[in-house]
C-alpha cells in the first residue's frame, strides 16, 4: 500500500468531516467520522484498536485529564504532543493501567481495547499489560544478559514450550527490533554494556517478545542522540505493519515524521486530534497552531 | 590564624579521630593473637577439655557455636527475608505497618540479656523445651531478626522502582518481578545483613546463658534438645568461674572465637564486592 496516497485521501475525508463538525459546533474532532464513513475510506481494512470515551483522570483531588475521547487505529502510529504536564503521559499510562499503582489515582470513563472496557470490573490487568506493551523514556534493560532481558516476558507468562522455543522467541524479537545482527554473538553479555540506542531497541524487542497488540512509547527517544533517534523512528515504521503504536513525544518534528495521527494535549484536555498532516499544516484550533509554531507552550 | 591553619588543624583532628577508631581494634586483635597463638595446636581445637578444663581443647565449644549459628541461620533467614520483602514490596503505609516497623526498631535496641531472659521464660520454661539447642537457637533467631529485616529491606528499596514497573508492563505479576529481578539485585545487601546478624548471634553470651549453654559437657550433642558448650559462654566461664585457669587458654579461646567471626565477616565482604561489581545502575 502506498502510504502517502492514503495520507492525502484521509486528509480529504477529514476535511469533509470537519465541515460537519464546525456546523454543529462540537469542540472536539475525533476520528469517529472517519470510521463511520469507512466505506469511502481507502484504508477500510484498518480497524479501530482503542476507543476512549469521556475519560477523566485524577491524582487525588487534582484533575489530570478531563473529558478525553479518542479513537486509535490498529497498524497506525498515533502521536500525542503537548507541553510538559499536559497529561499526555498520564493518558498513555491509562491505556495499560500503569497508573493503577499510584496512590490516590482514579480513572472515570471508558477505555475500550478491541471493544472491551479495560477498566471494567474483573479485567485481568496482567493480561492487559501483556497485550499493551510499553517502552519507557529512559532505556531500562534489566541488569542481566541480553538473552535474559528478552526471555523475561515469555518466561513469566509461560509463552514458550521448551528451551528451543524460547530461543526462537528471543531471536524473532531481536530481529523484529532490528537488533539481531548487532547482538547475535553476544546474547550472554550484560545488556547494560550496549549503547543507549541499542538498549532502547532491546527494550522494544523485550516488549514485542510477549506478542502484544499495542505498543505504548513514552518519549522513547528523549535520551538518545539523533542517529539513534533516527534508527528508533525507522524501527517504528517497520513495527507498524504488525502493531498499533501510540507515542508520546516532546519533539514535534518527530511527531510529524513518524505518525499517521496526532493528538494535541493542553492542560489535561485533548484539544485537537486529526491526521498528522492536517495538524501540522492546517490545524483547526488556534491553540494547536500556536503550539506547533512555537508561540505557545 | 588564617583559614589554611584552620584547615590543617581540622585535618589533624580528623586523622586522630580515624586512628582512635582503628587503634583499639588493632590492639585487641594483636594482643589476643600474640597471647593466644601459644596454645594454638591441633589438640586445642580438636580435643575435649579435661582436668577441670585447664587441659585439652575446646572442640565441643567450637561445634556448639557452629551448630547454634547454623540453627539461627535456618530459623532467622526465611522469616527475616520474607518479612523484609513484605515490608519493602507489599506493605501499605498504614498503622499496622508502622507498628511492625516500630517493633523492629525496638527489637534491635533490646539488650541481649533481655533476650536471654525472654528465651528462658518463653522457650525453656513455658514451652517446656528445657535448656536446649532449640531454645537457644530460637532465642538467637529472634535477636537476629531485626538486623536481617532492616538491612534486607534497605537493600530491596535500593533497587530502582523502574524494574518493577517494567516487569509489570511485560505482564509479570508483582511476585514474578520481585522473584526474578528485584531479589537478585538486592541479594548482596541481603547477604550482608544476614551475615552481620549471624555474627552477632555467634558472639553473644547473654542470650545463650540460660537457654542452651553448658558449663562443662565434654561430648557432642545428640539431639536438638541437648545442651551444648559455646565459645562465648565458655570464654566467660573460664575467665570468671574457674580459679587458676591459665591465661593462655583464655586467650586461645578468644582467638578461636575471633577467627571464626572475622572469617565470616571476610566472606561477607567478598560476597558483597563480587555482586557489587556486577550491578551498574
Amino acid at each position: 500500500m502506498d502510504k502517502r496516497k492514503i495520507g492525502t485521501e484521509e486528509a480529504k475525508q477529514v476535511t469533509k468531516d470537519r465541515g460537519q463538525i464546525m456546523e454543529d459546533g462540537s469542540r472536539q474532532i475525533t476520528m469517529q467520522d472517519e470510521h463511520q464513513s469507512s466505506g469511502l475510506h481507502p484504508a477500510s481494512s484498518v480497524a479501530e484498536k482503542i476507543r476512549v470515551e469521556r475519560l477523566n483522570f485524577y491524582y487525588g483531588s487534582k484533575i489530570a485529564l478531563s473529558d478525553v475521547s479518542i479513537s486509535i487505529l490498529d497498524r497506525r502510529i498515533t502521536a500525542l504532543i503537548g507541553p510538559s504536564g499536559c497529561g499526555k503521559s498520564t493518558f498513555l499510562r491509562c491505556l495499560n493501567r500503569m497508573n493503577d499503582t499510584i496512590k490516590g489515582a482514579r480513572a472515570e470513563g471508558t477505555v475500550l481495547l478491541d471493544g472491551k472496557d479495560i477498566y471494567a470490573r474483573g479485567t485481568d490487568v496482567v493480561e492487559l499489560r501483556r497485550r499493551v506493551g510499553m517502552v519507557f523514556q529512559r532505556p531500562n534493560p534489566f541488569p542481566q544478559s541480553i538473552f535474559e532481558n528478552i526471555a523475561f516476558g515469555p518466561k513469566v507468562l509461560g509463552l514458550h514450550r521448551d528451551k528451543k522455543d524460547l530461543t526462537d522467541i528471543v531471536e524473532q524479537s531481536l530481529r523484529g527490533a532490528v537488533l539481531w545482527d548487532e547482538v547475535k554473538d553476544k546474547l550472554k553479555q550484560d545488556a547494560l554494556g550496549l549503547s543507549l540506542g541499542q538498549q532502547q531497541k532491546l527494550c522494544i524487542a523485550r516488549s514485542i517478545a510477549v506478542k502484544p497488540d499495542v505498543i505504548l512509547m513514552d518519549e522513547p527517544c528523549s535520551a538518545l542522540d539523533p542517529i539513534a533517534t533516527l534508527q528508533i523512528e525507522q524501527l517504528m515504521q517497520s513495527l507498524k505493519t504488525d502493531y498499533c503504536i501510540v507515542i508520546v513525544t516532546h519533539n514535534m518534528q518527530q511527531a510529524s515524521r513518524v505518525s499517521d495521527h496526532t493528538g494535541f494535549f493542553w492542560l489535561g484536555k485533548l484539544v485537537e486530534f486529526d491526521s498528522t498532516e492536517l495538524i501540522f499544516t492546517r490545524p483547526r484550533q488556534k491553540l494547536t497552531e500556536d503550539y506547533i509554531t512555537g508561540r505557545a507552550g | 590564624m588564617n583559614r589554611s591553619h584552620v584547615q590543617k588543624i581540622g585535618f589533624v583532628f580528623l586523622t586522630l579521630c580515624a586512628i582512635a577508631v582503628v587503634a583499639p581494634i588493632l590492639v585487641v586483635i594483636g594482643i589476643v593473637f600474640i597471647e593466644g597463638v601459644r596454645v594454638m595446636s591441633w589438640e586445642f581445637i580438636s580435643a575435649v577439655p579435661h582436668e577441670g578444663m585447664k587441659e585439652g581443647g575446646i572442640f565441643p565449644a567450637i561445634v556448639g557455636t557452629l551448630l547454634l549459628t547454623l540453627g539461627t541461620a535456618i530459623c532467622a533467614i526465611p522469616v527475616g527475608v520474607g518479612g523484609s520483602v513484605y515490608l519493602a514490596e507489599y506493605a501499605k503505609d498504614n498503622w499496622m505497618t508502622r507498628a511492625i516497623r516500630l517493633a523492629i526498631v525496638n527489637l534491635a535496641g533490646i539488650p541481649s540479656i533481655v533476650y536471654g531472659l525472654f528465651g528462658l521464660g518463653m522457650f525453656v520454661l513455658f514451652m517446656h523445651m528445657g535448656t536446649s539447642i532449640i531454645a537457644g537457637v530460637l532465642t538467637l533467631a529472634i535477636m537476629t531478626l531485626p538486623v536481617i529485616i532492616s538491612t534486607s529491606e534497605e537493600a530491596l528499596r535500593s533497587v530502582p522502582t523502574e524494574f518493577r514497573t517494567v516487569s509489570a508492563s511485560l505482564g509479570g505479576t508483582r511476585w514474578q518481578g520481585i522473584r526474578n529481578i528485584v531479589l537478585p539485585q538486592a541479594l548482596p545487601g541481603i547477604i550482608t545483613g544476614i551475615i552481620l546478624g549471624l555474627l552477632r548471634a555467634a558472639g553473644e553470651t547473654a542470650p545463650i546463658l540460660f537457654t542452651v549453654a553448658a558449663f562443662y559437657l565434654p561430648r557432642l550433642p545428640q539431639s536438638p534438645f541437648d545442651q551444648v558448650m559455646a565459645l562465648p559462654y565458655h570464654l566467660y566461664v573460664i575467665s570468671t568461674q574457674v580459679p587458676g585457669m591459665p591465661l593462655s587458654v583464655q586467650y586461645g579461646t578468644a582467638l578461636v572465637l575471633l577467627i571464626l567471626v572475622l572469617s565470616m565477616n571476610f566472606v561477607a565482604t567478598i560476597i558483597r564486592s563480587y555482586f557489587r561489581r556486577r550491578r551498574q545502575w
